[in-house]
């Protein structure tokens, strides 16, 4: 399925695109979560709230960018038969390198994402982008692509976690609604994720997607 | 822009010389970036750790470095306040297992074994249950000067008088063993300290509350 899928983006990106549209398209046609449903392990665990759902999005996003620009620049000389594993080695050391900067610079950030952190590099949106964008693209072209991706990929998740952190603990961003109570907590938990994953996708694809 | 095609061949020699040259850069610039954030990781978690003594012990006071004390098989991080060169409190780094995995608390317990406060260190409990007993208020402040001489370190529901978060009973009960065991550390520490010390209380109270299921 997520072969079919790269297959379909492939073909997509047969045709030119002006720079703007490298970026949106990201945001809209190709969001990763609501359209192409990729990166769900991240998108389903993180989501308790909107400001984890932010985070990890931006965690993400920092790695597509630079992953993306640092593959497409090296891609011309990676022989085919090892490009997987190198793509790999490449997005483990950003992945890396961010766990590092945010355990020392926003530890209470890495407090709640740390688990996840190391899990981006098996994110199959990172890997997907490197395979069907970056390693064909330049520079230039695969960072705006990383750029537009990840962004959909936070506002994504950001919403996601929002609905989430509204129903389960109404409160949002961390502000609690005053004087109320506990909401549903099954919204909280690994249900409600699914529960609202599945009509935000309903609404996103029918509201927005099509126009 | 589009359509560059993937150049080069595969070789034995190429495929090694590629995958190891990616290797060493990528292994150099982690080894870096690790030198150069090891110190403010290492001073990140030792304010984090200040912070958590610093917010269940009295605010005046000296306050030891590390020390380790073993009690009924397992091994405590303590820390202890003197004031005049006498203890007057510990911070114990209290370990139990609750719903979703380990539940790791500091509390501070004076010398006459009333628990001044308690934060948590860690933990892995259920969203919105169990994870209250990070944040909920009326759960949290009931530990503030829980004196264990006059109260039972028990949940209501097996008869002491810890109030437990609503539907999180088994998270409660961790966080009241937790409590319990660093309460008990604190009793044994100090019946070493001052072994003349006759009637050093004991965790007595805490087993007869057990009986009184309701």
């Amino acid at each position: 399925m997520l072969m079919t899928r790269m297959m379909m983006t492939k073909m997509k990106e047969e045709k030119k695109m002006t720079k703007f549209q490298l970026i949106t398209k990201g945001l809209v046609k190709d969001n990763p979560t609501f359209v192409l449903l990729l990166g769900m392990c991240p998108t389903l665990a993180t989501t308790t709230s909107a400001i984890n759902g932010l985070s990890m999005g931006l965690a993400t996003l920092f790695v597509l960018v630079l992953s993306n620009m640092v593959i497409s620049a090296i891609a011309p000389v990676v022989p085919d038969k090892v490009h997987i594993p190198v793509y790999i080695v490449v997005i483990a050391t950003f992945v890396t390198l961010l766990q590092l900067l945010m355990q020392a610079y926003v530890p209470d950030i890495y407090a709640t994402l740390g688990l996840f952190i190391p899990l981006i590099v098996v994110n199959c949106i990172v890997l997907g982008r490197a395979e069907a964008f970056a390693s064909k693209n330049s520079v230039l072209d695969s960072a705006l692509d990383g750029i537009g991706v990840g962004i959909g990929f936070t506002v994504s998740l950001t919403v996601l976690g929002l609905v989430r952190e509204l129903l389960g603990s109404l409160s949002a961003f961390g502000w609690k609604i005053p004087g109320t109570g506990d909401g549903m907590l099954a919204f909280v938990m690994a249900p409600g994720a699914f529960l609202c994953l599945g009509y935000l996708m309903v609404l996103f694809n029918k509201y927005i997607a099509k126009k | 822009m589009g359509g560059r095609s993937m150049a080069v061949k595969s070789n034995l020699t190429n495929m090694v010389l590629c995958l190891f040259t990616t290797c060493l850069v990528c292994g150099a610039i982690l080894a870096g970036v690790y030198a150069l954030t090891a110190a403010p990781i290492a001073e990140t978690s030792a304010k984090i750790l200040r912070a958590s003594i610093g917010a269940v012990l009295p605010e005046e006071g000296e306050l030891s470095e590390p020390q380790e004390a073993s009690l009924a098989g397992q091994t405590y991080e303590y820390y202890t306040l003197k004031q005049d060169d006498e203890v007057v409190a510990y911070a114990v780094k209290s370990t139990v297992v609750g719903f979703g995995g380990p539940l790791t608390l500091m509390v501070g317990v004076t010398s006459d074994g009333v628990v001044y406060n308690t934060s948590v260190l860690a933990h892995s409990e259920t969203p919105g249950l169990g994870a209250k007993c990070n944040t909920d208020e009326k759960f949290m402040a009931q530990w503030k000067g829980f004196d264990t001489t006059e109260k039972i370190l028990s949940v209501k529901k097996d008869g002491g008088d810890v109030d437990a978060i609503t539907a999180s009973t088994i998270t409660s009960r961790a966080y009241t063993q937790a409590v319990a065991n660093a309460v008990a550390l604190a009793a044994s520490l100090k019946g070493a300290d001052e072994a003349d010390d006759a009637d050093d209380q004991d965790d007595d109270d805490k087993d007869e509350g057990g009986e009184e299921n309701d």
